[in-house]
This record gives C-alpha cells, structure tokens and sequence, in this order.
C-alpha cells in the first residue's frame, strides 16, 4: 500500500529560473494560483504564507531552498474548517532542465488515510500547474474558474 | 472483456485552453500526435468496436486496441496494450479513458489508465512517466501551436521488472 501523497509531473518551455521566479513572486502567482499570493523570504526556516484577497489561507515553513532547483515548504490550511483539522503537510518543487525544457515535479504528502485535504490538492494542483504552464509558454493566463474544479473536496 | 473490472491505477488530469472538439482531435488523429507523441502516429477507426493502433515511427503497430467506448468529444475508452511478447499474458489488458469536460475557457482532459488487477509501481512507472510528457506535449501544442520535442525512454526500473516476470523488451 503507498503512502497518501499526490505527484504532478509537467514539462514546460521555459528555463529553471523563469520557473523558479513563477513559484516564488506573488504577482505571477496571482495570475495561475487562482488569484492567490505567496509570501516568504524562501530562506530555510523562514515563514510561508498564501494568502487570498488578504486573508491567510495557508501557511508554514521553508524547508529547503536551492534556487533554481528545489523549493520546499510545509502548508497547513486555515480557511475551510473541513479541512483545518488535518495534519501539516508538506509540497516539495523540484525543478529539472530537460533539454529545451525544463521538468517541474511537484510532491504533496504528509496527508492522513481517508482525509478530505488529499482530494482538495489532487484537484487543486492540476488545475494551477496547468495554468502556470500557459502563462509561462504564451504569456497569457488561462482562466478556470474555481467552481470548474468539481471533483474532490469543494473548494469554493 | 467487463470493462467495469478495470480500475484507474493511473490518473493525468491536464487544463487546455482549446475546445473538446479540437482536443478529440489531438487525441485521435495520426496527423496531431505525431508531432506532440515522439513521432508516434494514433490511427483509430471511429467506432464503437474499432481498431485503435499507435503505429511507431518506423511502421511497426507498437500499441494495438479496441474502441470501447465512443462519446466523441467527450469520452473514450481503448485498450492500449503494447506489443511486447507476453506482456498481456502476464499482465493483462491496458485500458486508457479520456474524459473531455469545459471548465470555463479551457478544456479538462483526464487519463485514466485502468487495469482488471494491482501492478506494482515499478510497472506503472512507465505510463506514470509517460503520460506527463505525451499530455504537456499536447497542451502546448495546442495552444501555442507547436509542440516541444519531449525525448522519453522506458524508465529502467520498469523494464527490470518486466524482464523479472519474464516479458520480453526491447
């Protein structure tokens, strides 16, 4: 039996620090993260937060940091109360030149058996990432309205 | 064959800015995927009950199938079994669905590989590696109009487990 964790692998073409720099300004992911803001310094041991119209949605820690190559923080959701009971989980980048391209792997554990939050990111990432890709490759955002996202725990 | 035995082992869930039409057609046509599949030419009979071939670039049938289900543009089921010696014997039959959905202005493909049995992850490693390459090649071909060359090989730990059971690779 595997481990509870959710694994979205995309290629993209772009190069590791456009990526890097897409992952860690607020003002590019406001344009793929469904209109939310991340803030940290993204030095180890620094704090993480995501936040939506101001409001703290998730937050935690910067727990690795190897630019452009590998980013990790530990998330742990306050917004929904559904969710707010599960453990604090963990999302790790790990971003790969591959030839013309560059390879992003994103990680998402640290979830409980049967907990609603593991539906919620597996619904959620593919729809970001998606959406980081068409802004990355033509420079335009792709809209998907949050509502689109009917599968898994409903994240309005 | 029951096709409701068959459970996702492997699902790719990917947002397109396109239409389900056009994205039916990427799926299907020879012309499309040999630009965003390696080279790899999609020829399906449209048809409940069709043949489905992905023919290699040097003609071989590298993937041979059946049309299962057939809701043009927004589902499909084949069988996907790819032509190495006793691979279905030993494992059994391959079932890739594509769901097609709006979901504002883009479009939501997901793949879902299905098997009638468990398989270890060293065996699906290989759709697990493949499909974000084949479905990222896809989505950038479509909206960008040209389509990365994304170089894929059988990952090593796949063909070590075959090789274990007995199923020949090339």
């Amino acid at each position: 039996m595997s481990k509870p964790q959710f694994v979205y692998v995309t290629y993209i073409e772009t190069t590791p620090d456009k990526l890097w720099g897409a992952l860690t300004s607020s003002a590019f992911t406001r344009q793929y993260w469904f209109g939310a803001e991340v803030r940290s310094d993204w030095k180890v041991g620094s704090p993480f937060a995501l936040l939506l119209d101001g409001e703290v949605t998730d937050s935690g820690e910067i727990l690795e940091s190897d630019p452009p190559r590998r980013l990790s923080y530990s998330f742990k959701h306050h917004k929904f109360e559904e969710l707010r009971n599960e453990p604090i989980s963990r999302v790790v980048f790990t971003i790969e030149p591959f030839g013309s391209l560059v390879r992003l792997t994103v990680l998402h554990d640290g979830f409980v058996e049967g907990g609603k939050y593991l539906g919620a990111v597996s619904n959620g990432w593919p729809a970001i990432l998606s959406a980081l890709k068409s802004l990355l490759e033509r420079g335009k955002i792709l809209d998907i309205p949050r509502a689109a996202l009917n599968k898994g725990f409903d994240a309005k | 064959m029951n096709i409701d035995q068959f459970k996702p082992l492997t699902v790719y869930t990917i947002y397109i800015a396109s239409t389900p039409e056009k994205v039916w057609e990427a799926l299907t046509s020879a012309e499309f995927s040999r630009k965003y599949f390696s080279g790899f030419a999609v020829e399906m009979e449209p048809k409940l009950g069709g043949s489905f071939i992905v023919r290699a670039p040097d003609g071989s049938e590298h993937i041979s199938g059946e049309v299962f289900e057939y809701d043009p543009p927004r589902k499909l089921t084949v069988s996907w079994n790819i032509n190495w010696p006793d691979l279905v014997a030993k494992l059994g039959s391959t079932l890739v669905t594509y769901e097609i959905e709006t979901a504002g202005e883009a479009v939501r493909l997901t793949m879902s590989e299905r098997h009638d049995r468990e398989l270890s992850d060293d065996i699906l490693s290989g759709g697990r590696t493949g499909w974000p390459a084949i479905l990222s090649g896809l989505k950038s071909l479509l909206e960008t109009g040209k389509a990365p060359q994304i170089k894929m090989a059988p990952p090593v730990k796949m063909l070590d487990a075959l090789k274990a059971i007995g199923i020949k690779t090339p």
